[in-house]
């Protein structure tokens, strides 16, 4: 399988590459690691006249502390890279979710910004980055403009990343108090997309042994995009259970079906990984 | 319309004339005439066609050859060292850990990338690092087994898996 021809540049710089994306209104692709674009393309499911290629800015890379005690997540830094920072892995539900995304040839090219701004239903990062309440870094020949994680999905592989912008940065914000967090997911074997997958973070704004009276809770695979579960996570600041908040995981939500799970199916397990999840966030926060 | 791009295939300089829809997989097989690596999915299921790109196992069907210009890379013929075989190689020859062969390179690259990260691997450890390669005979346990010879082989012998190209 061969691609339809493309045109290809590889600026040096964010500069030169938002320049290039506004000088070829609608015709370019943008591409990092290639991950998800290349299959796309190679299935002629997406075209593009002319790929620019990001994968070598250098000052796209990398994960840095932030002034605010938050964490910076390059767009460019792949999921391997982030598997084996400290900085990343400290968060429980990232050190769950990074090792079961694709496989090592995959993490090894794939990036985080990548993956987000592809914003396959069914992938992982954007219900982990909807629980940890992350902002998005956008950049065009306009400007810089922030995003907030919640908002930026707006369908199926659909974001609100302008044709002129390129994503640059995640930022994750400092966790409030004591804290924990967790992923937990069913995956289609084949594939390892999830059919349903649940990322948790809970925490005291008090810190110490306080009640636990901050819940964000997001789910992948289900929807027709990943979703903040707002009834789980009333349920459980209104002192619900794990398994009496995770059985609103899927209230508001039209659930997908496919010949993987149906919908009734797909329901039942979404419950089973937001409770999971749950129970293994409360651990953690100790 | 081409681009011109310098790669290092196992320690060998090349400067190609590329169009930029071609694959590495395709390049490496047609343009440098090195067919050990093979395709079979070509979704970049299987795995089949796994290189290192600068140390790092790569599905050669899923990155540009563009995207790896400049790069180093190490296919399943750079492994042998001077007639000598790798002890990845020796491993799946003792080991046993091929039957049809297909899979075998992209099974060996995918190995050089787990040993050099982690010398002594658990078998999950090596189940886990092989779960983008698909073996079509399901002859899995061997080939944990000669991943497992290889580590201690190595471990004998003092030879890094990334040594190669």
């Amino acid at each position: 399988m061969i691609p339809a021809a493309f045109a290809y540049d590889r600026p040096t710089t964010v500069d030169q590459a938002v320049g290039l994306l506004a000088a070829h209104p609608g015709a370019a692709k943008v591409i990092a690691g290639g991950q998800s674009l290349l299959p796309l393309l190679k299935l002629r499911l997406a075209r593009a006249e002319r790929l620019i290629d990001i994968g070598r800015l250098s000052e796209l890379k990398g994960v840095r502390r932030t002034a605010e005690g938050g964490v910076s997540i390059g767009a460019l830094t792949t999921y391997d890279e982030l598997g084996r920072d400290p900085l990343i892995t400290t968060y429980g539900l990232m050190a769950d979710v990074l090792p079961q995304i694709g496989d090592v040839q995959v993490r090894n090219r794939g990036t985080i910004g990548g993956a987000v701004a592809h914003a396959d239903p069914a992938s992982d990062m954007p219900a982990v980055l909807l629980a940890l309440e992350a902002e998005l870094v956008a950049r065009s020949i306009r400007g810089v403009r922030t995003i907030p994680m919640r908002g930026f999905l707006r369908g199926p592989f659909v974001t609100a990343i302008e044709p002129d912008e390129i994503l640059t940065e995640i930022r994750i914000p400092a966790p409030s108090g004591a804290y924990g967090s967790a992923y937990r997911a069913i995956e289609q074997p084949a594939s390892g997309y999830a059919i349903a997958g649940a990322a948790v973070v809970v925490g005291r704004s008090g810190g110490g042994s306080g009640p636990l009276d901050r819940c964000a809770v997001a789910l992948t695979g289900v929807g027709e995009m990943p979703y903040r579960a707002a009834a789980v996570e009333a349920a459980f600041l209104g002192a619900a259970g794990p398994a009496a908040a995770a059985a609103h995981a899927t209230d508001g939500v039209t659930v997908g079906s496919d010949i993987h799970a149906d919908r009734a199916y797909r329901a039942a397990v979404a419950a089973v990984e937001v409770r999971r999840a749950l129970e293994a966030a409360i651990a953690r926060a100790g | 319309m081409t681009e011109a791009i310098t790669l290092v295939v196992n320690g060998v300089h090349h400067e190609l004339e590329v169009e930029p829809r071609r694959m590495l997989v395709q390049v490496i097989r047609e343009d440098l005439d090195l067919t050990g690596t093979h395709i079979g999915c070509d979704t970049s299921q299987c795995g089949a066609c796994t290189v290192l790109v600068d140390g790092q196992a790569v599905k050669s069907c899923t990155m540009l050859a563009v995207q790896a210009d400049g790069s180093s890379i190490t296919t399943i013929e750079g492994m042998a060292n001077d007639g000598q075989l790798h002890p990845l190689q020796v491993g799946f020859w003792e080991k046993h850990g091929l039957q049809c062969g297909f899979c075998t390179p992209g099974m060996i690259m995918a190995a050089a990338d787990l040993l050099a990260r982690n010398p002594d691997p658990t078998d999950q450890e090596i189940r886990h690092a092989i779960e983008g390669n698909v073996c079509r005979c399901t002859g899995y346990q061997n080939i944990v087994a000669a991943i497992r010879e290889a580590a201690s082989l190595m471990a004998a012998g003092g030879t890094s898996a990334g040594a190669a190209g």
